[in-house]
């Protein structure tokens, strides 16, 4: 990501510090992962102390700080999924990946990340890759659908 | 469209509004909720719009896509009105079919509607739902009457009138007077009185004061406060008007997560189309009275839901809880006065002030008053979101509501609050929906009821639960980071059979500290499935520990067939 396009992002907050999280989010959004580059640019910019900036970025769920494989899987492990036989899901997808989660094969292939909740409490386990949603997944559910990623 | 200058304006734009609107003409609500999305509602949208485009019924047929009505289990959800047909598991190829038959010949597709699981008996509208009709839908009965996204769908079904009372005729006092006598509390599990807290942030003195709607709600499988906040989420600002107004304060937040992607969009058009009307910004409805509202998006952290790393966040640290020495209504965010409650508590205030104290004080206990909405989950056959009014019991709301347990399964017991909260077993369904008889049997009122079946391991639920604690802990102060530490350890070891006899003792000791030690209420709170484990599963607990067995077969080092 070029410096105009995060100065443009930091404007929208006014250079404000407070801001701090925002300004991330809205970054990572374009993207995807937050490189040591990215961080200190954003230190300079908003005059934050890059340890700071550093601690903001590993401390909350959201912002990934490894690059971001082509696929990104997302196994919802909240409770009700849970209860309805999630971790058999994400087992699956862990064998077939290579790669738990909070991790990215080394192909950069995929991404794969247990979350807590995507509000499909009704129609899990829920798995999400690249943005769509499967319901009702089971481990051969998972397995269709990652073979459909190239 | 001009900004309202007087509550006057905006009553003559609701009845301008409603008097265009013809209540005869077909209109098709499909559910845009994000239950419904994860079943492909936009599929069903966008075939709807095809059938109307192809059948030349634009100007005759009007498409709504709504928020949430409930029935998520049944979804996607479509209600054709004016005749109020409710169609469950709609697929886009029954697009066609209702178009023709339904909303043109005014024809009842059987085999869309619910059917009783037990008789088969069809039924035509939603209030004839045994899942609806068990349930008291105040606040989100307006669901599927709205398109969140458009303010006058608001106004239509009486939006803003609450506002428009409380600026023409009440004083910040007169308002707080009226919510202290609802007997509303804070629902986000503690159930502080909320006219109190108004009152003591009134009284702060100040130059500014803060209102904060906390929508956050990380607990895994609970999707209450997202999802009324994305499917009516003008309520909730009229709320947070109403409660600024009464405090004096200029300036508020919605702080959400950031893993509703949709609430944040409806909530953003949300404001905008208040500040258009003059609902919020500078004077509104000309009273003088200023208010701006933001978006705060969450990094993503369980703990961020806690008051002090709530605030934290928003003024852009990392969400580490600090010890409480103030009350944030004397110095809260940016060590201001602040009002931070609930997006349920907001979405009481409109509902109070419309219809009264008295009233709305009449329903629910004598310690809990209105009604409570839960996101109802797990192995149970109706899961969605269910409203009901306080003092109804667990049983109740899993039975009649819920209609049992899936696969006609057992049922083993229900948690209840969340990974702080407990788990309810069969002799105590008849627990009462109070914040005090909850806290007396050591839960909390938590967003989620997610309902076990007998073959759900209570063991492996108490390991889930304290991963995700330990994941989430922030790790600031020992108890809570080492205690949670070693407490998974020795469940863990349990669910992998290498259990001791004396785990259970060591575990109540560890819990005891937390209790006392940590520096926030997720450290604090944690043992509460722990320890409803040990009081009422404990069989199944030394089952583990001691036969080395998981009589649920679920945890896999102990559910290994030996062949004789």
């Amino acid at each position: 990501m070029d410096d105009t396009k995060i100065e443009q992002i930091i404007n929208r907050y006014q250079d404000e510090a407070s801001s701090l999280i925002q300004i991330l989010l809205d970054i990572q959004k374009e993207t995807r992962w937050l490189s040591n580059e990215i961080l200190e640019k954003v230190s300079q910019k908003l005059e934050v102390p890059f340890s700071k900036v550093l601690h903001t970025a590993t401390f909350f769920k959201s912002f990934s700080v490894i690059p971001e494989g082509r696929h990104e899987i997302q196994v919802c492990n909240g409770t009700s999924c849970h209860v309805r036989g999630s971790s058999r899901v994400l087992g699956t997808v862990q064998d077939l990946t290579g790669i738990k989660p909070g991790e990215t094969d080394p192909d950069l292939k995929f991404s794969l990340e247990a979350v807590t909740c995507l509000g499909g409490c009704s129609s899990g386990p829920v798995m999400v890759v690249d943005g769509k949603h499967h319901v009702r997944m089971d481990p051969t559910g998972a397995e269709d659908v990652l073979k459909n990623c190239d | 469209m001009p900004k309202l200058n007087s509550p006057a304006e905006l009553e003559e734009l609701s009845k301008d509004i409603l008097s265009k609107r013809d209540s005869a003409k077909p209109c098709i609500a499909i559910c845009a909720g994000t239950g419904c999305h994860s079943l492909g509602n936009q599929d069903i949208i966008n075939a709807f719009k095809e059938e109307i485009k192809k059948q030349s019924l634009k100007v005759k047929v009007d498409i709504r896509e709504t928020g949430c009505p409930g029935f998520c289990e049944k979804g996607p959800v479509v209600v054709i009105y004016p005749e109020e047909i409710c169609y469950l598991e709609v697929t886009p190829e029954d697009a066609p079919e209702i178009v023709s038959q339904t909303v043109v010949n005014k024809k009842v597709i059987d085999r869309l509607l619910y059917a009783d699981p037990d008789s088969g008996e069809k039924a035509v509208h939603e209030y004839e739902i045994p899942f609806y009709q068990n349930q008291m839908r105040l606040l989100i009965s307006n669901n599927i009457k709205i398109d969140p996204r458009s303010i006058d769908d608001y106004l239509a079904v009486g939006g803003y009138s609450s506002l428009a009372k409380v600026l023409l005729d009440m004083s910040p006092e007169q308002v707080i007077t009226e919510i202290k006598e609802s007997g509303l509390r804070g629902r986000s599990g503690g159930g502080f009185p909320a006219g109190r807290k108004w009152e003591a942030c009134l009284i702060a003195q100040a130059d500014t004061k803060y209102v904060i709607c906390n929508c956050h709600e990380g607990d895994p499988g609970a999707f209450v406060d997202r999802r009324m906040m994305e499917a009516n989420p003008h309520s909730i600002l009229e709320g947070m008007i109403i409660g600024a107004y009464a405090i004096k304060a200029n300036q508020g937040y919605i702080f959400v997560g950031d893993e509703f992607p949709l609430t944040v969009e409806n909530t953003g058009i949300a404001i905008r189309q208040a500040e258009e009307y003059g609902l919020l910004g500078k004077n509104i409805l000309g009273s003088g009275f200023d208010l701006t509202i933001r978006i705060n998006i969450d990094g993503g952290g369980y703990v961020c839901g806690e008051s002090t790393a709530l605030m934290a966040s928003l003024e852009g640290r990392v969400g580490e809880p600090v010890t409480k020495y103030d009350h944030a209504t004397e110095r809260g965010l940016w060590a201001k006065p602040t009002v931070l409650n609930n997006l349920q508590t907001w979405a009481n205030v409109p509902l109070i002030i419309n219809q009264g104290a008295a009233k709305y004080s009449s329903i629910g206990t004598e310690s809990s008053k209105g009604t409570r909405v839960f996101s109802l989950s797990g192995n149970v056959k109706n899961s969605g979101l269910v409203e009901v009014p306080m003092g109804i019991t667990l049983r109740e709301i899993i039975f009649d509501i819920g209609g049992g347990i899936r696969d006609d399964k057992k049922f083993k017991g229900v948690q209840v609050g969340g990974p702080l909260g407990g788990f309810v077993p069969e002799n105590q369904l008849d627990l009462r929906v109070d914040f005090d008889e909850l806290s007396k049997a050591g839960l909390s009122m938590g967003p989620s009821l997610i309902v076990l079946d007998e073959n759900t391991c209570i063991v492996d639920m108490v390991k889930y639960f304290f991963t995700f604690l330990y994941n989430e802990s922030c790790g600031k102060c020992t108890p809570c980071r080492e205690g949670l530490r070693q407490t998974l350890r020795i469940v863990t070891n349990i669910s992998e059979g290498k259990g001791k006899e004396d785990d259970i003792e060591l575990l109540e000791a560890i819990s005891e500290v937390q209790k006392e030690a940590s520096l926030c209420a997720l450290g604090q709170g944690a043992s509460g499935p722990l320890l409803s484990m040990i009081k009422n599963f404990r069989d199944e607990l030394d089952a583990h520990i001691k036969e080395k067995r998981c009589p649920a077969l679920v945890c896999k080092e102990l559910s290994t067939i030996t062949s004789k």
